[in-house]
């Protein structure tokens, strides 16, 4: 066990996959000499050379085609879309082509990719760098959405997404990138699709994904100090979601927050609230169902406005005493 | 030409544009009897382009196609009973009938799909053929489009990246003169595809896309370049669809007179003119070959009709790996 950042877990998980199977290998922008926009591909290129560290032109509709096309033809690419922003330049390739591809076909064909992009605000980027929308893709069939959270869930995850036979969304919030934890020293694979109880509760479950895991633990902390005892669930994969352990947790404490970085209208918290409500989980519900997510404008410059776009801990906090009034 | 035809390429040629022809106007026939469902669009008056492009290729190579892409799949080696059922939407088809015309695949014979997006097969192509250089294969994909592809960005983004990184790649733009309706002149700032062959420092070539052997030649120089290592190469074959652009069409955007005047441009009767004046074949063997596939297509039909519908229990089938 060593204490690593998410950043260079996530590196150590590409580079494990890249030695470990020679189908495997990155292609984006920026991602050789310069080591990625946000530096998480630091040092591939030296090691294991242009061929299999390719930058590439500004073209992210190709970048993700040509993913698509050599999955189909039995490679295994790692795609790092600069901002996650830049998604939507690669949508037809990514939704039309890989996630509706084995369908299509009758089941004939594969397509084991993943499409890596870094996202979230709290950088001062606005509104065309900081968009967090991973619940988008979710709501697409034929793709696995992925978004760790800690420095051992992105190491472990990633290893899994590239394993995976199918496109996998894996998304990144940038503010996690130098958030530190416990990495094991010998190799491990997470599975996709188990959810993760981040912290152990009984008073109130709150289901955070992503940045918002940390920021639950931190709420956690402070409500601790009030004696109100939090469990924290990490779905860690919104496709496929493992809402078995919500609704495991939720019968235990009766009550439930919901917390999401994606703008809260539309946005994934409400699959989980209708999941729970759908559930027997519901018959154990002291509280109606409570969410918090981005507020629905695009991410504004000023920092005091972006940090009121998306939940912060202070709103967890409050937002779980107002579930226990 | 350094290359020659055998006698037996030759023949192969003809008869599978004699197969396209057969099949794409059973398709329609089978359409207007309703017993084909949604839409499909019919390659009828352009099979030496898909017939002359694939027979360039080695049985490995890889091929992307379109929506209007049965000539590509039967040109490649596609077996017409599963076409037919997949047409159905029968369990025996190519896609086990959730595909139908669009999105016939047959990934066992280097086709790696027809596809509904125009322009959506570019980068899949691009994509293949930089999985033979990594794997050293060397495997070429034949990458299908359209003139309305051409101006889709992704066809740019796609041939720069190809030409940079020299990848072993065909384009074949089958300039059909039309994208739907509007006229290729209406919707094409340059005066040719292949005149953007040159934005992209690759070669540009174009062919009489109604000439089978014509299309065989250059395609063939471009797959050999290809293969060598030495990068991709765009062909445009300038070609007529004889029918609609798909099931809706009124063909109100063109006269009759300039269809009937490239109808006298039949690429098939060209053909037979010239292997009979050639001593190829006689009359008589040409025929024996059209009532052999002619009897195909009827058996390829009554498999497709007598083939089982998909089961509703397995509608999910095939969504995840």
């Amino acid at each position: 066990m060593a204490e690593k950042l998410y950043i260079e877990a996530l590196r150590e998980g590409l580079r494990e996959e890249l030695l470990r199977d020679e189908k495997v290998f990155l292609l984006g922008e920026d991602i050789g000499i310069y080591g990625g926009a946000f530096g998480v591909t630091k040092g591939l290129v030296q090691e294991f050379g242009e061929e299999k560290i390719i930058d590439t032109p500004i073209s992210e509709q190709a970048i993700t085609g040509i993913a698509v096309g050599a999955a189909m033809a039995g490679m295994r690419p790692v795609v790092e879309i600069m901002f996650f922003d830049f998604l939507t330049l690669a949508m037809d390739q990514f939704i039309n082509q890989g996630a509706k591809i084995r369908y299509m076909f009758g089941g004939k064909a594969k397509v084991p990719m993943v499409v890596r992009a870094p996202m979230g605000c709290g950088t001062g980027a606005a509104a065309q760098h900081s968009q967090s929308f991973p619940g988008v893709f979710a709501h697409f069939p034929g793709l696995k959405v992925v978004m760790p959270s800690t420095p051992y869930d992105v190491k472990g995850l990633i290893k899994a997404a590239i394993r995976d036979d199918n496109p996998v969304l894996f998304a990144e919030h940038k503010l996690l990138y130098r958030v530190k934890g416990e990495v094991p020293d010998e190799e491990y694979v997470l599975p996709l699709g188990k959810a993760d109880i981040k912290r152990k509760g009984k008073d109130v479950t709150v289901v955070a994904g992503s940045i918002m895991v940390i920021r639950a633990l931190e709420a956690a902390k402070e409500l601790e100090k009030e004696g109100i005892d939090v469990e924290v669930i990490d779905p860690r994969t919104l496709k496929p979601l493992d809402m078995k352990t919500i609704i495991d947790s939720v019968k235990k404490t009766g009550r439930v927050l919901i917390v999401e970085d994606d703008p809260v209208s539309f946005g994934w918290g409400a699959e989980v609230a209708a999941g729970i409500a759908g559930s027997e989980a519901f018959d154990y519900l002291d509280a109606p169902v409570k969410r918090l997510g981005g507020l629905d404008i695009p991410i504004p410059y000023n920092p005091n406005l972006e940090r009121h776009a998306v939940p912060q801990v202070e709103d967890i906090v409050k937002a779980v005493k107002d579930l226990l009034r | 030409m350094a290359v020659e035809l055998t006698a037996e390429k030759k023949l192969w040629m003809y008869r599978k544009m004699y197969e396209i022809r057969c099949f794409e106007l059973e398709v329609d026939r089978l359409f207007k009897a309703n017993m084909i469902w949604g839409t499909c669009h019919l390659s009828v008056g352009e099979e030496a382009t898909a017939v002359g492009a694939i027979a360039a290729l080695e049985k490995d190579d890889m091929i992307t196609s379109t929506h209007r892409g049965h000539g590509h799949c039967i040109a490649k080696g596609g077996k017409l009973p599963q076409m037919f059922a997949e047409l159905l939407g029968k369990e025996t088809g190519y896609c086990r009938g959730r595909g139908g015309s669009m999105h016939i695949a047959d990934i066992e014979t280097g086709n790696l799909g027809a596809n509904g997006i125009v322009g959506g097969g570019i980068p899949i192509a691009t994509g293949a053929a930089l999985a033979s250089k990594m794997k050293k294969d060397g495997k070429v994909t034949l990458c299908f489009f359209g003139d309305g592809a051409n101006n889709q960005g992704v066809f740019h983004e796609s041939l720069n990246i190809a030409s940079l990184w020299k990848l072993p790649v065909v384009y074949v733009c089958e300039n059909n003169q039309y994208g739907m309706s509007v006229a290729f002149k209406k919707s094409t700032a340059a005066e040719n595809v292949a005149d953007r062959a040159a934005a992209y420092n690759m070669p540009g070539e174009i062919v009489d896309g109604n000439d089978v052997e014509a299309v065989y030649f250059a395609v063939k120089k471009a797959v050999d370049r290809a293969r060598r290592g030495e990068g991709p190469s765009l062909i445009e074959a300038k070609t007529y669809r004889w029918l609609g652009h798909s099931k809706s069409d009124a063909n109100v955007y063109r006269t009759k007179e300039e269809i009937e005047e490239w109808k006298k441009r039949c690429p098939i009767k060209r053909y037979r003119a010239k292997l009979v004046e050639e001593g190829v074949a006689t009359e008589e063997e040409l025929e024996k070959i059209e009532k052999e596939v002619e009897r195909e297509i009827q058996e390829a039909i009554e498999y497709a009709k007598n083939s089982p519908e998909p089961s509703v229990e397995d509608i999910a089938d095939g969504v995840y790996a």
